[in-house]
C-alpha cells in the first residue's frame, strides 16, 4: 500500500491560525484530538449516533467524526476548550457544574457546544424545545433531567 | 456532626469536565519510551461459533505502520489463561479463557488476533489483511432452546449447555393449592449492555529493565485488575500500577477482565513497548459483556383476605460463553431470585434456576446486578394479584409490604431485611400521585390509551466480604481513606473506592470535611491510582458510601485525634478540652487558638516548638469492613405513566415518580441525579435497549442505531423524593444509592404498559416492550 495520502490545510481553531498537514481519511475529530492536543472533544461512537464529537464548524454544530479534517480547510473551528469565550457557552458551563448536569462528564462537551446553539437561536426555550435539540446526545449518566434544568437555568440567566 | 453530610452541594471536581479538561484514558499524550507506542486492532470472529486458522500473516505484517501480528500461540508463557472456578456454586461449568483465542472462538466478536501499528487506522488497515480459514461449527445461542436435547453444543465435549443449577427454597406445592388466588407471570428479558459512553480502552507500559507493568485504564476497580494482571502475566503485585484517571461510565461494565484488554497487556510485555487499546463503538456493543438474558416464569400465592402466601420462581438464565472471571455470570441470576419478593412479607419461596452456556459474549453484572430482575416477576405478580382481587394496586401493596415493626425479618428467600421504610415511602408516592388517577381516567375518557404502573423494590447494596471472599474471587469488600493534613490547612484524601462520575469523591469530601472539622472545600480526594492509593474494592454493588464513607470518617477521627493531641501539646492543655470548627482550633470558651495550617507548619518545618517526645503523624489510614450485615438492603418505589399508541405500538413514558430511602444521603443532590440516571437506563431496558442476535447466531445491534438507548426526546421528567431511614450499624448511616433507580423501572414501566391495555385484555411479557409486540399483542400485525 502507498504512503498515507495527506492534504495541507489552514484553518482557525479557537481563534487561532493553524496550520496541518492531515491524513486525507482522517476525521475532523480525530485531527483536532491527536493533531492539536484538543482533547475536549470525546469520540463516543465514531458512527455519527451519541454526539459527544460535536464541534463548532463555521458557526454550526457539526459531529466531529462524520466530517473530515481536510473539510476544516479555511473554516473556523470552535471546541469546548473554547466555549467558555462566549456568556452562553459559559452560562452553561456554569448552571450544568451547579446543577450536577453531568456524572462521567463524557458527552458534556458535545451538550454544552449542542444546548449553546439551541440559545444562541432560541433565548426562551421550552423544555420540550430543549429535550429536542439536545435528542442527538447520548447521555448514559444522567437520565437528562438535570440537563434540562441546567439549560434552562442558563437561559434564564443570559435574559435577565 | 452534620454541617457537610446532607447538604447539595456540586461536585467540586466538574468544573474541568464542563471546561473540556477531563483526562479520560484516551486523552493520555502519546505513550513515549520502548520506541514509542503501537495501537491495538483486533481481528474478532465473525462467527458465534467456529475452528479457524491463519493460513497467512506476513501480507498484514507487510502493511504500513504495522509493528506486530500476534495470534495466541505468540502469548503463551505471556499470559496465562483463566477459568472462573466458584467456591460458592460448586460445579459451576467454566471452560478456559485465552487473551486470544487458541484456534476455536466460542462467540461473536471473540479476538483471535492483534494488529500492533503507528495509529488505530493503520492497524485496522492490516487487520483486514489477516488471511483465516474459518470452518463454522454448530452454534447455540438461542436461550429458549439451549438446553434442550439436540441443541448444539457451545463448546465441544460438553454433556450438555447447562452451566449450573439449583434450587433453593422449600417445597410450596400445598401451599398454592389451598391457596385462594394463585396468579402467574412469565417475562422474557432481552439481554443489554452498559453502553458506556467513554469505551472501555487502555494505554500499558511495559518496562522490561524492571519488569513491571504500569496500566492506564478506563476501569472500576484498580486493586482488582492489579491482582488479575500480576497472576495472569506472572509479575510481582507491586510492579503492576494501575492508573484510572477520568472514568466515562462504568455500571459494572469495566470490572471485568476481558480478553482483549489482557492480551493488549500481555502484547506490551511480549514488545517491550506501550501499546494503545481503545475499542470503538461496535467491538464495545459486541464484545463488552452483555447482561440480564432471562426467561423468568413466576407464580405468587395469595389469601382470601389478599396477603401474599408464597412466590414459586423459575429462572432460566443466558450466560454466554465463559463465565466471566473474577465474579462469575451466573450472580446476576441468584441476585434476581434473592430479590424476589423483598418488599413484602410473605411465608413460602421456592426457586429453581438453570444456567444456560451460549455461544454468545459472555454475560456479567451491570447496574442493579439482577434486581430489575426480580423486581420486573415480583411487581408483575403483585399487579396481576391486585388485579384479580379487583382492588387498587397500591392498597394490595400497604397490605403486604413488610412493616417496620416485622423488622428485622429473614425472609424464606433468606434475605435479612431491617430499617426500611416501605409505608413512608408508599404515602410520600400517593402524595406525589395526587391527580394522577383522575388524569389517566380523563384521558381514556379521551380515548387516550394510558396506564400507571407501580412498582415497589428493595436492593441489597454494599454487600461484605462473605459474598466474593468465600467465591474465591479477588475483590475486596473493605475499603481505606488515607488522609493528610496539608500545611495549608487543607485534608487530602486518598480513597480507594473509585470516581465513575457517580461523585463518591465529593461525597467523601463532605463526610471528611464533618468528622475533621474543615470546610469541604478544603478537602481534597483522589482515588484510582493502585500506588497512590490503598487497597480497596473500588466501585461495585453501590459501596461508595457505605463503606468508604465509613473509611472517610474513621481516618478523619483519626486525623483530629492527632491535631488536638498536637494543638494541646502546643497550647499545654489537653486534647479534650480543644475541638475543631472550620479548620480552627477552638478552646472551652470558644476561643480561637490556632488554625490546623498553623499546627501542620509547625509538625513539618518548626519541630524544635514541639514539646519532647510528640511526634504527630500527619497522615493517618483508616480501614473499614462491616462486620455484621451481611449486604445493606435499601428500600423505595417507583411509578410509571405512560401512552400507549394502539396503531404505531410505540410506548411513550409521560412522568415517571420515585421515593427512595438509601440511609444518610451524602448529598442529596447527587443522589437525587444518581436515581435519575438509573430510572432511565431501566426505562431503556424495558422500551429499547435489545442486544440482538439474528436465527444464525450473528449480532444485529452492533451500532448506536440498532441498540437503541434512551435520548433526552424520549424521556420525561422524572420527580424524586428521598426518605432517610440511616443504617443504624455505622457511624455515617450510608446505605447504598446508585442502583436502586434503574431496579424497579422496567417492572414500573411493564406493569403502566399493561394497565394501558388491560382493557384489550393483553398482558406482555417480554422486555423491551418493542412497537411491534405491542402491535402482534393488540392483533395488529
Amino acid at each position: 500500500m502507498d504512503e498515507e495520502a495527506t492534504l495541507r490545510i489552514a484553518s482557525t481553531v479557537n481563534g487561532r491560525a493553524v496550520r496541518s498537514l492531515v491524513p486525507v481519511r482522517q476525521s475532523l475529530v480525530d485531527w483536532l484530538r491527536d493533531g492539536l492536543g484538543l482533547t475536549g472533544t470525546h469520540v463516543g461512537c465514531a458512527h455519527g449516533a451519541c454526539g459527544a464529537c460535536h464541534v463548532v464548524l463555521d458557526g454550526r454544530v457539526v459531529r466531529g467524526c462524520l466530517v473530515l479534517a481536510v473539510q476544516a480547510d479555511g473554516a473556523v473551528v470552535g471546541t469546548i476548550e473554547h466555549a467558555g469565550a462566549s456568556p452562553i457557552g459559559a452560562a452553561l458551563q456554569d448552571a450544568f457544574f451547579e446543577r450536577a448536569a453531568l456524572q462521567c462528564g463524557f458527552c458534556t462537551p458535545g451538550m454544552i457546544l449542542q444546548a449553546a446553539e439551541l440559545l444562541e437561536a432560541d433565548p426562551a426555550p421550552s423544555r420540550e424545545a430543549i429535550r429536542e435539540a439536545l435528542s442527538g446526545n447520548l447521555c448514559r449518566c444522567t437520565g437528562y433531567h438535570a440537563i434540562i434544568d441546567a439549560v434552562e437555568t442558563a437561559a434564564s440567566r443570559l435574559r435577565a | 456532626m452534620t454541617a457537610w453530610i446532607g447538604r447539595r452541594l456540586p461536585r467540586a471536581e466538574t468544573r474541568r469536565l464542563v471546561a473540556g479538561r477531563g483526562r479520560y484514558v484516551d486523552d493520555q499524550a502519546a505513550a513515549r519510551g520502548g520506541g514509542g507506542e503501537s495501537h491495538a486492532a483486533f481481528l474478532r470472529s465473525p462467527y458465534p461459533h467456529a475452528e479457524f486458522h491463519f493460513t497467512d500473516l506476513e501480507a498484514a505484517r507487510a502493511m504500513p505502520g504495522v509493528d506486530a501480528v500476534l495470534t495466541a500461540e505468540d502469548l503463551v508463557g505471556v499470559c496465562r489463561g483463566w477459568t472462573c472456578p466458584d467456591l460458592v456454586y460448586p460445579g459451576l461449568v467454566s471452560p478456559e479463557q485465552h487473551p486470544l483465542a487458541p484456534g476455536r472462538a466460542a462467540y461473536q466478536g471473540e479476538p483471535v488476533a492483534l494488529v500492533l501499528a503507528s495509529t488505530r487506522a493503520e492497524a485496522e488497515d492490516a487487520v483486514e489483511r489477516i488471511a483465516v480459514e474459518w470452518e463454522g461449527l454448530p452454534a447455540c445461542t438461542e436461550l429458549a432452546s439451549a438446553l434442550e436435547p439436540g441443541a448444539a453444543s457451545v463448546h465441544p465435549g460438553l454433556a450438555s449447555n447447562l452451566g449450573w443449577s439449583t434450587q433453593l427454597g422449600t417445597d410450596l406445592d400445598a401451599v398454592f393449592a389451598a391457596a385462594a388466588l394463585v396468579v402467574e407471570a412469565e417475562i422474557g428479558f432481552a439481554r443489554v449492555t452498559g453502553v458506556t459512553l467513554e469505551p472501555r480502552g487502555l494505554v500499558a507500559r511495559w518496562d522490561p529493565s524492571v519488569g513491571a507493568l504500569e496500566l492506564r485504564i478506563s476501569h472500576q476497580m484498580p486493586h482488582q485488575l492489579q491482582l488479575h494482571l500480576a497472576e495472569l502475566l506472572g509479575v510481582d503485585q507491586a510492579r503492576v500500577r494501575v492508573i484510572c484517571e477520568d472514568v466515562g461510565g462504568g455500571f459494572g461494565l469495566k470490572m471485568h477482565v476481558y480478553q482483549d484488554e489482557m492480551a493488549a497487556c500481555a502484547a506490551s510485555k511480549l514488545l517491550g513497548r506501550p501499546v494503545r487499546f481503545i475499542a470503538d463503538r461496535m467491538e464495545s456493543l459486541m464484545a463488552d459483556i452483555h447482561a440480564r438474558e432471562h426467561i423468568v416464569r413466576g407464580r405468587m400465592a395469595v389469601d382470601a383476605a389478599g396477603r401474599i402466601l408464597g412466590f414459586d420462581v423459575d429462572d432460566l438464565q443466558g450466560l454466554g460463553a465463559y463465565s466471566i472471571y473474577p465474579r462469575s455470570s451466573t450472580r446476576e441470576a441468584l441476585s434476581a431470585l434473592h430479590a424476589v419478593g423483598a418488599p413484602y412479607k410473605f411465608g413460602h419461596y421456592r426457586a429453581r434456576l438453570r444456567c444456560a452456556l451460549q455461544n454468545k459474549v459472555p454475560t456479567g453484572q451491570l447496574r442493579a446486578v439482577g434486581h430489575p430482575i426480580g423486581c420486573a416477576i415480583t411487581e408483575a405478580l403483585v399487579e396481576a394479584a391486585a388485579r384479580a382481587r379487583g382492588e387498587a394496586p397500591l392498597a394490595f401493596r400497604r397490605r403486604n409490604l413488610l412493616a417496620g415493626a416485622d423488622q428485622p425479618w429473614t425472609s424464606p428467600s433468606g434475605a435479612r431485611l431491617f430499617g426500611l421504610s416501605h409505608h413512608a415511602c408508599l404515602e410520600r408516592l400517593e402524595a406525589m400521585l395526587a391527580g394522577v388517577d383522575a388524569e389517566v381516567a380523563a384521558g381514556r375518557a379521551a380515548g387516550r390509551c394510558l396506564g400507571l404502573g407501580v412498582a415497589a423494590l428493595v436492593e441489597f447494596t454494599a454487600p461484605g466480604a462473605r459474598s466474593y471472599g468465600a467465591s474465591g474471587a479477588p475483590v475486596a469488600a473493605m475499603d481505606s481513606v488515607a488522609a493528610t493534613l496539608e500545611m495549608s490547612g487543607e485534608v487530602t484524601v486518598r480513597a480507594s473506592v473509585s470516581e465513575l462520575g457517580q461523585g463518591i469523591r465529593q461525597g467523601l469530601a463532605q463526610v471528611m470535611a464533618d468528622a475533621m472539622g474543615v470546610d469541604a472545600g478544603r478537602v481534597h480526594v483522589t482515588s484510582g491510582d493502585t500506588q497512590a492509593v490503598p487497597h480497596g474494592g473500588g466501585a461495585w454493588a453501590s459501596r461508595g458510601a457505605a463503606i468508604g464513607g465509613e473509611a472517610a470518617w474513621r481516618a478523619g477521627v483519626a486525623l483530629k485525634a492527632v491535631v488536638l493531641r498536637a494543638a494541646a501539646a502546643l497550647l499545654q492543655t489537653v486534647p479534650e478540652r480543644l475541638r475543631v470548627e472550620a479548620g480552627r482550633v477552638l478552646d472551652e470558651a470558644g476561643q480561637d487558638r490556632m488554625g490546623l495550617d498553623e499546627i501542620a507548619r509547625i509538625v513539618t518545618l518548626r519541630g524544635y516548638e514541639l514539646p519532647d517526645g510528640v511526634q504527630p503523624q500527619l497522615s493517618v489510614t483508616a480501614a473499614y469492613r462491616r462486620e455484621q450485615d451481611a449486604n445493606l438492603p435499601n428500600n423505595g418505589i417507583q411509578a410509571c405513566l405512560v401512552e400507549v399508541d394502539r396503531d404505531t405500538g410505540m410506548v411513550r413514558v409521560l412522568r415517571h415518580w420515585v421515593v427512595f430511602d438509601c440511609g444518610r444521603a451524602l448529598n442529596p443532590l447527587l443522589v437525587e441525579e444518581q436515581v435519575r440516571g438509573g430510572v432511565v437506563m431501566g426505562l431503556g431496558e424495558a422500551l429499547w435497549e435489545a442486544c440482538e442476535y439474528d436465527a444464525a447466531g450473528q449480532f444485529v445491534s452492533g451500532t448506536l442505531a440498532d441498540y437503541r438507548v434512551p435520548m433526552s426526546a424520549e424521556m420525561p421528567d422524572i420527580a424524586v423524593a428521598l426518605v432517610e431511614t440511616p443504617y443504624e450499624g455505622s457511624v455515617v448511616g450510608a446505605k447504598g444509592a446508585g442502583e436502586a433507580g434503574a431496579c424497579a423501572a422496567p417492572a414500573a414501566a411493564l406493569n403502566a404498559v399493561n394497565d394501558a391495555l388491560a382493557e384489550d385484555g393483553v398482558v406482555m411479557t417480554a422486555l423491551p416492550i418493542t412497537p411491534l409486540a405491542v402491535l402482534r399483542a393488540l392483533g395488529r400485525v
